[in-house]
């Protein structure tokens, strides 16, 4: 017979060795599917590391792609922080992007040198409200915030669709749904020549930063993970239990908002409906792997934006479907899952057979 | 009592990890006999019997019941079913009845075979009313047992263990639950049953009805028997002094003059869902330099009394003073800054943040304070060093101050919320079972700064099932049933526990 007991002294090394094993752990699982696929798994390997850090160019592609997962996995680790599960990140960073081609694509006279930071400001308070609506319906009428954000994801992509095909359309597009293009003086300077990545990503790092600390160090995040780790002692306490989760409903969605905001005005410089490859609900798995600690996101968000770069190159190089990608993505969400709970308890074994008679 | 021996416990051990749970307990019991084994929390009495039952496999050790013959023969450890089989039944002191189903099927349930197409509930029925007029444990059988009292339950759960041909009953804290007179009525049936042969081992810490309804008194501390003795050889004080190992100290209370209200409920009611948190029509005063007791049985609108002063639920009717200003839009906030201490029931679930720092548990309740924060960031040193200070001050124990609070022993939870709450010189405390699942050491201790608080000026509300806590405490007590104050004009704990059973007195 197996029992489980919780373990009576949960050491802090297994929150850092948990999340680096599960990544190491999911890496040498998707060996398995890789030999099913024929290849040769070594050089696979090898050609996801040179398609990382093989190049300044392949290394710049995966700050790229880091940046957004950066947001969205801050947006989920505060929200989750406090219990509260925010799962329309993929819905509020498509209203992030919205808002920043509404305004920045010059259908509104505003002075050059304001419309960047109009554009951040407005693209956050767009995702803040997609985050407070569902907020406002749990805090209110109890409707339970995984239901509502997870299905406001899909309201949310039609109305985009809707948009993209009406007041939000390029006019000069030939018909497809796209919208029109962000002025210049509007877009995120890249960082580097000749590359994609772009200022966004110093903005992920700085709101990381900021969220670090204003968790350990604040009132505010104080309250947060109060409210978090037990809502009733909380409000018992004297703490305005709905006011801090709105607070931190507006601070999650606004980080999906920046997202959005990040991949059009940085990157793509106008707004399809497949802007994001999901972004919103890999910033979960990021969230979980870094054990909901800002910092951890951004090692987490490195992580996982290197899974997908380097496997895009290595499918390339081998011959192998990208989807390798996805299915270590997987597993390593898997594997902290595990790890999380062997870290909490262990498994005993109560062989009855040997009791002594 | 001077039957051949049923039971026999011989070095039984338990690790669970580092903790030495029960450490080499060797024990018998004879035929007919009631054994009440006492210690204080942690003293590994449940431990002890949950592998008796089946529950735990012990470490080391060894199990021996008499079988239909007489003969002691080693029971299979590990096994519930062994232990069922062998005519041992136990009745926890949570309940396992199914709400839904009535008396007679919880009782039948698991001894019938699994797929027999027929269920012989004549024979059944017969069978327990014959046990029901042998033992005087009336119950109804037909009723879902959702809808019985407190009571009732724990006599379907008594026979449901003999139901199943138990010859040895293990009790686990059966009182805790019922009123004086229930508790006694209780004993009268143990007793008839005892003479029909059934042995008894009863888990307790109240010492006045060990003493009253037990042959034989068992005693562990930290895992050990420290002691065994026939009750007609003990006395309270002795078995006390056994439990903790040292003298418990006499709480000395001196004599105040009550100042002027600092607490006024007017005509207060609350509308809850269910009884337990409602209240009807209630009028009451407290005063500076007075404890007032609210005694009865669990779940007679006590939650909703302290959920009001907490400031957690709002009064539909009345109103609420304190001192000389009404409370009119009540919130926790509110109360903590009106100078309201409240030492919550369910201390895990309310009292504590067990993922935060000890530290940081003992300034939650007033983050708004300069000493505690400027301008919205946290002074960490400042707050490390009130909680070392305020941890030497009320002896909170554990692994230091940064440490998780959920790593604290319950009785160290208790003192970290007396820190928080007396530290800062509140004008009212509410204290909700402050001692409840405490030790005798860290009861005493509530009890004496409670006292303190009393003698300082603060006026307390002080609400426990524990009657003798409350006529040790109180210096007025009222008794709540059914959602009503009533004040008890008297300190005698019979009529007393008449007016919780709601009996005029």
């Amino acid at each position: 017979m197996i029992r489980i007991e919780p373990r009576t002294g949960t050491s802090r090394v297994f929150s850092f060795v948990i999340p680096i094993l599960s990544a190491i752990v999911a890496l040498a699982l998707a060996a398995v599917p890789l030999w099913f696929a024929g290849a040769n798994v070594i050089a696979a390997y090898g050609e996801m590391v040179t398609g990382v850090f093989g190049s300044v160019f392949s290394t710049s592609e995966m700050l790229t792609r880091a940046t957004p997962l950066i947001f969205t996995g801050l947006a989920a680790a505060l929200a989750f922080r406090a219990k509260l599960w925010n799962i329309g990140a993929e819905g509020q960073l498509y209203l992030g992007a919205m808002a920043a081609v509404a305004i920045g694509s010059g259908a509104f006279d505003v002075p050059g040198i304001i419309l960047l930071p109009l554009i951040i400001v407005l693209g956050a308070a767009a995702g803040a409200a997609g985050m407070a609506v569902p907020t406002y319906l749990k805090t209110r009428f109890g409707a339970d915030e995984v239901v509502t954000t997870l299905l406001l994801n899909f309201v949310i992509l039609i109305f985009l669709q809707m948009m993209l095909e009406g007041p939000l359309q390029d006019p000069m597009g030939l018909g497809w749904p796209q919208s029109s293009p962000i002025l210049d003086q509007g877009m995120l300077p890249p960082l580097m020549d000749r590359m994609r990545v772009h200022s966004g990503l110093i903005i992920a790092l700085v709101a990381a930063g900021i969220a670090q600390f204003m968790l350990a160090r604040s009132v505010w995040g104080f309250k947060l993970r109060a409210v978090g780790e037990n809502a009733a002692a909380a409000r018992h306490a004297g703490i305005r239990v709905n006011r801090s989760l709105f607070g931190v409903a507006i601070i999650s969605g606004g980080l999906a908002g920046l997202a959005g905001v990040s991949e059009v005005a940085g990157l793509k410089g106008y707004l399809t409906a497949d802007l994001s490859p999901g972004f919103g609900f890999t910033g979960i798995v990021v969230a979980m792997l870094a054990g909901l600690s800002p910092v951890g996101v951004v090692v987490a968000a490195l992580f996982i934006a290197s899974v997908f770069v380097g496997a895009d190159s290595m499918s390339r190089a081998m011959g192998v479907s990208s989807f390798i990608a996805d299915l270590i993505v997987s597993m390593s969400l898997l594997c902290v899952l595990v790890g999380g709970f062997v870290a909490r308890y262990r498994i005993v074994r109560a062989d009855a057979g040997k009791a002594p008679v | 009592m001077t039957g051949e021996t049923v039971l026999r416990l011989k070095g039984l051990t338990k690790k669970f990890g580092p903790v030495v749970a029960v450490d080499d307990v060797s024990l018998s019991l004879c035929k007919g006999e009631v054994l009440a084994l006492l210690g204080e929390n942690g003293a590994g009495k449940t431990t002890l019997m949950n592998m008796l039952f089946g529950h735990y496999l012990p470490d080391a050790g060894t199990v021996d019941v008499a079988g239909d013959n007489g003969e002691l023969r080693p029971l299979q450890l590990g096994h519930p079913q062994a232990a069922l089989a062998a005519g041992i039944g136990m009745v926890h002191q949570h309940f396992t009845l199914a709400e839904n189903i009535n008396a007679l099927d919880n009782i039948v349930l698991g001894s019938e075979p699994l797929l027999a197409l027929k269920r012989d509930r004549v024979h059944a029925r017969n069978k327990i009313n014959a046990i029901i007029e042998r033992s005087g444990l009336q119950a109804p059988l037909n009723v879902p047992v959702g809808r019985l009292s407190v009571g009732e339950r724990q006599r379907v759960e008594i026979l449901k263990a003999l139901y199943r041909d138990a010859r040895i009953l293990v009790l686990d804290e059966p009182t805790a639950v019922l009123t004086p007179q229930e508790a006694d009525t209780l004993f009268d049936n143990i007793k008839a049953m005892t003479r029909e042969g059934l042995s008894v081992i009863f888990i307790s810490h109240k010492l006045r009805e060990v003493l009253a309804f037990s042959d034989r008194i068992a005693v562990l501390r930290h895992g050990r028997m420290v002691g065994e003795l026939p009750t007609s050889a003990a006395d309270e004080k002795a078995i006390a002094r056994m439990m903790v190992g040292a003298d418990t100290p006499e709480t000395a209370r001196t004599e105040v003059v009550p100042g002027s209200p600092v607490l006024s409920l007017n005509s207060v009611s609350v509308a809850g869902r269910s009884k337990r948190d409602t209240l009807q029509n209630v009028t009451f005063e407290v005063r500076a330099h007075e404890i007032f007791g609210i005694a009865g049985i669990s779940g007679n609108g006590q939650t909703a009394l302290a959920n009001l002063i907490s400031g957690l639920a709002e009064a539909t009717a009345g109103s609420i003073h304190i001192d000389t200003s009404e409370i009119t839009k009540p919130s926790a906030e509110v109360m903590v800054r009106a100078g309201v201490g409240r030492i919550p029931e369910d201390r895990h679930r309310e009292g504590i943040v067990g993922a935060m720092s000890v530290a940081e548990n003992m300034v939650i309740e007033r983050l708004d304070d300069a000493e505690v924060q400027t301008r919205g960031l946290l002074r960490r040193d400042a707050i490390r060093r009130n909680a070392v200070e305020l941890a030497a001050e009320y002896d909170v124990r554990g692994p230091g101050v940064t440490a998780h609070a959920r790593l604290l022993s319950g009785g160290n939870i208790q003192k970290l919320i007396l820190a928080r709450v007396f530290d800062r010189a509140p004008r009212l405390i509410l204290a909700n079972q402050p001692t409840r699942g405490l030790d005798m050491g860290a009861a005493a201790e509530v009890g004496r700064r409670l006292l303190e608080a009393r003698e300082r000026g603060a006026g307390v509300v002080l609400i426990s099932e524990d009657l003798d806590e409350i006529l040790g405490l109180a210096d007025r007590i009222m008794v709540i049933r059914d959602g009503n104050l009533v004040a008890a004009e008297t300190r005698d704990r019979e009529r007393i526990g008449l007016m919780m059973a709601g009996e005029p007195a």
